[in-house]
């Protein structure tokens, strides 16, 4: 990796320029919404969300996968975890986030095989060593990780793996944007839209979003210079009364988005209904394994873990008000009491993209001293 | 030694012939000096004047990863700890717990190692013990070591000291160890290999006390958990307010890639050749000169901070582009991010 191409990014110069420039610009107060979890982990990281004028209140939207992987889900995942025949394959920042009654790391304690990957291929690897054990990836995430989750699968199916499997939770931006956008108590005018995601899938899923809801997308990269851009233009259209949708970060995200990438997802994957964590079902927000792929697809290999009881609710835990703006969490009572990192109430607290978990470590501390 | 296959047993650790075996053609042989030929329960030495002793455990997988072995580190880690004593090692007792299985080819390499690490930080390992544990029952071999040391007669290193408007100085580039270890533990590969930064740091401290002496207020190694931690059970511990400047951060320019990539915070990874220092600030700008001259990892050494009175047992960083944040205890091992 090339650290000058980030630096760029990271320019103090530039930052102060831009900064001056919003500044400049908002004259009302605004409230805007970044979209995706890397994004609200760089806001906070680098001390972004104390240098915007007060005019602009920047709310955590729900793009982090960790946060909005169900609970049933998870309990799958540690069931299937648990059995002797099976090697149950994660990225990292998932295995930490609690079930119903434990977390995948929970699983290994208790002896279950667990293996943290960094990518679907790695999983593929493990199954081709280990013919004996069913081998299954946790395929969570957004639009971004579908491509190489679904890469694997036909990968499988080329090199006729029958211990390959994987357990998708996918989820899907638009839906999501369109829950928020829809209910009764939203206060958003503008979206920092997910760069990573819309390299993707491109621009046009966003069109019709911000004509029907009369605001502003911009599409926007993760570092603090692409951030402040992305506000900025978000707020002159504000400014201006303008409700369309921008493409900050097009060194990465072409409009037409990756076609290629599009035409692996679609293979494997169609539309379905999907459970958000503290938001509930949101219809055709997400991918199932298309019924072709069905010999790779853990919930049809297992069906009978599926119908695990759930407990549905995260005691006090209000995950569905910070995943959809109407709450921040310091104004969650078990903020840093009851619920912090080592002892996560929800799963915003869980991953470092959640905005429990940032604000945690990067401000909470600071805003209440000073 | 020729090439062997063989592997440890039980028996090895039983106290009969093959423990006598090993220990001649192994542990005695590789490590010799007068203490250990006497071959007695102990050592006994004379030593005067202010003391320090010290004791740590190394259990790190994989046991061999670029830029040393477990063996090395079971040396370094203890000198170090003694080290932010103010204190030079003398002596050192080494014990293993050894995995029924494990590759006697292996351990050799180890007290190989061992033996390097501990003339190039000349201190002499006088006793030591080995037992074997049934397959299943350890992970390979453990390493214990203690460490007695002998503490610089200018040392008063006590985190009481340390005063507000005292510089914190970085020894060298964060990151490395344990970045190295988990490039390969997760089978990572990055174009170039990360290096892990074990090495004694004994000669570096001892040099700052022998110039700078009492205005050497703290010394501590940011091992597991890295300078975040450090720096926040400092801030905690004391009371104080500690400010760092993120930009002054040493970081290796492939360790620093290998962190953007997995998304890890370089100031929460582990260090064992580093270290760092709460100076009084007149004699901080001499004292970084000091520790630059020490090659090759001094020429990063950096001022990184400071402690203030300002929001007291809190770390606020001043990042890269300006704005502030609060540097966080942090809780349980890092995890890669998933995207």
């Amino acid at each position: 990796m090339n650290m000058k191409y980030i630096s760029e990014y990271r320019n103090a110069g530039v930052v102060k320029k831009l900064l001056a420039e919003i500044e400049a610009t908002v004259t009302r107060a605004w409230m805007l919404m970044e979209v995706c979890g890397g994004q609200t982990h760089s806001l906070v990281k680098n001390g972004i969300l104390n240098m915007l004028p007060d005019k602009i209140t920047m709310v955590h939207g729900p793009g982090c996968p960790v946060c909005v992987t169900p609970k049933s889900m998870i309990d799958q995942a540690v069931a299937l975890a648990l059995r002797q025949d099976v090697i149950m394959c994660s990225f990292g920042d998932m295995v930490r986030v609690p079930g119903s009654s434990k977390s995948l790391m929970q699983a290994r304690s208790e002896g279950g095989n667990l293996r943290v990957v960094y990518s679907p291929l790695d999983a593929i690897k493990i199954a081709r060593e280990n013919p004996d054990k069913e081998v299954i990836f946790f395929a969570v995430g957004f639009e971004t990780t579908a491509p190489a989750n679904a890469l694997a699968v036909l990968q499988a199916a080329k090199l006729n793996l029958n211990n390959f499997s994987v357990l998708v939770s996918h989820v899907l931006v638009p839906p999501a944007m369109e829950a928020i956008l829809s209910d009764e108590f939203n206060t958003i005018n503008g979206f920092l839209g997910a760069g990573h995601v819309c390299s993707v899938m491109g621009l046009h899923e966003y069109y019709p979003l911000a004509e029907k809801y009369k605001i502003p997308i911009v599409v926007t990269g993760f570092e603090p210079v692409d951030l402040l851009e992305g506000i900025l233009m978000a707020v002159r259209q504000l400014e201006a009364g303008i409700a369309t949708v921008e493409n900050q970060y097009a060194r990465v995200v072409r409009n037409t988005g990756n076609l290629q990438a599009q035409a692996v997802i679609q293979e494997v994957f169609k539309v379905a209904d999907r459970e958000w964590r503290g938001i509930g079902v949101i219809p055709q927000s997400g991918y199932k394994v298309r019924e072709k792929y069905q010999l790779f697809d853990a919930e049809h290999k297992f069906s009978e873990t599926k119908n695990i009881k759930v407990q549905e609710l995260d005691a006090g835990c209000i995950a569905g008000e910070i995943l959809r703006g109407i709450k921040k969490p310091v104004q969650c009572p078990h903020f840093g009491k009851g619920c912090t990192p080592l002892n996560p109430l929800g799963a915003p607290m869980v991953s470092s993209e959640g905005a429990c978990a940032a604000y945690f470590h990067f401000s909470q501390a600071y805003e209440t001293t000073s | 030694m020729e090439k062997t296959t063989e592997r440890f047993t039980i028996a090895h650790g039983s106290g009969g012939e093959l423990t006598n075996q090993l220990l001649e053609s192994e542990t005695f042989e590789i490590l010799q000096n007068e203490y250990l030929q006497k071959k007695h329960d102990g050592a006994v030495f004379e030593l005067s004047g202010k003391l320090a002793f010290t004791t740590d455990s190394y259990v790190v997988s994989p046991l061999f990863f670029p830029g040393g072995n477990i063996g090395d580190l079971a040396v370094n880690g203890t000198v170090n700890d003694l080290a932010m004593c103010g204190a030079r090692a003398k002596y050192l007792s080494l014990s293993f717990i050894l995995e029924e299985g494990f590759s006697i080819d292996e351990f050799h390499t180890i007290l190989l190692s061992i033996r390097k690490a501990a003339d190039k930080a000349d201190v002499l390992i006088v006793t030591g013990d080995t037992k074997v544990v049934e397959r299943g029952k350890g992970d390979k071999i453990f390493i214990n070591t203690s460490g007695i040391g002998q503490v610089h007669p200018n040392a008063n290193i006590d985190a009481a000291n340390i005063e507000i408007g005292d510089k914190i100085l970085i020894s060298g580039p964060v990151a490395s160890h344990g970045m190295a270890i988990m490039s390969v533990r997760e089978g990572l590969e990055f174009e170039s290999q990360i290096r892990s930064d074990t090495a004694s740091v004994q000669e570096q401290v001892m040099t700052l006390l022998d110039e700078f002496g009492q205005d050497i207020h703290f010394l501590r190694d940011p091992t597991r958990g890295g300078v975040a931690t450090v720096l926040n059970e400092i801030a905690r511990q004391m009371h104080l307010g500690i400010s760092v400047d993120e930009r002054k951060i040493p970081v290796r320019e492939q360790v620093r890639s290998a962190c953007e990539m997995l998304g890890i915070d370089p100031l929460y990874v582990a260090n064992e050749g580093t270290f760092l220092v709460w100076v009084k600030a007149e004699a901080s700008e001499m004292a970084l000169e000091k520790l630059q001259a020490v090659l090759p990892t001094g020429q990063q050494a950096a001022v990184i901070g400071s402690v203030v009175a300002e929001h007291p047992g809190q770390v606020i960083i001043r990042t890269e582009i300006g704005g502030r944040r609060v540097v966080a205890m942090p809780s349980g091992e890092q995890l890669p991010r998933i995207c």
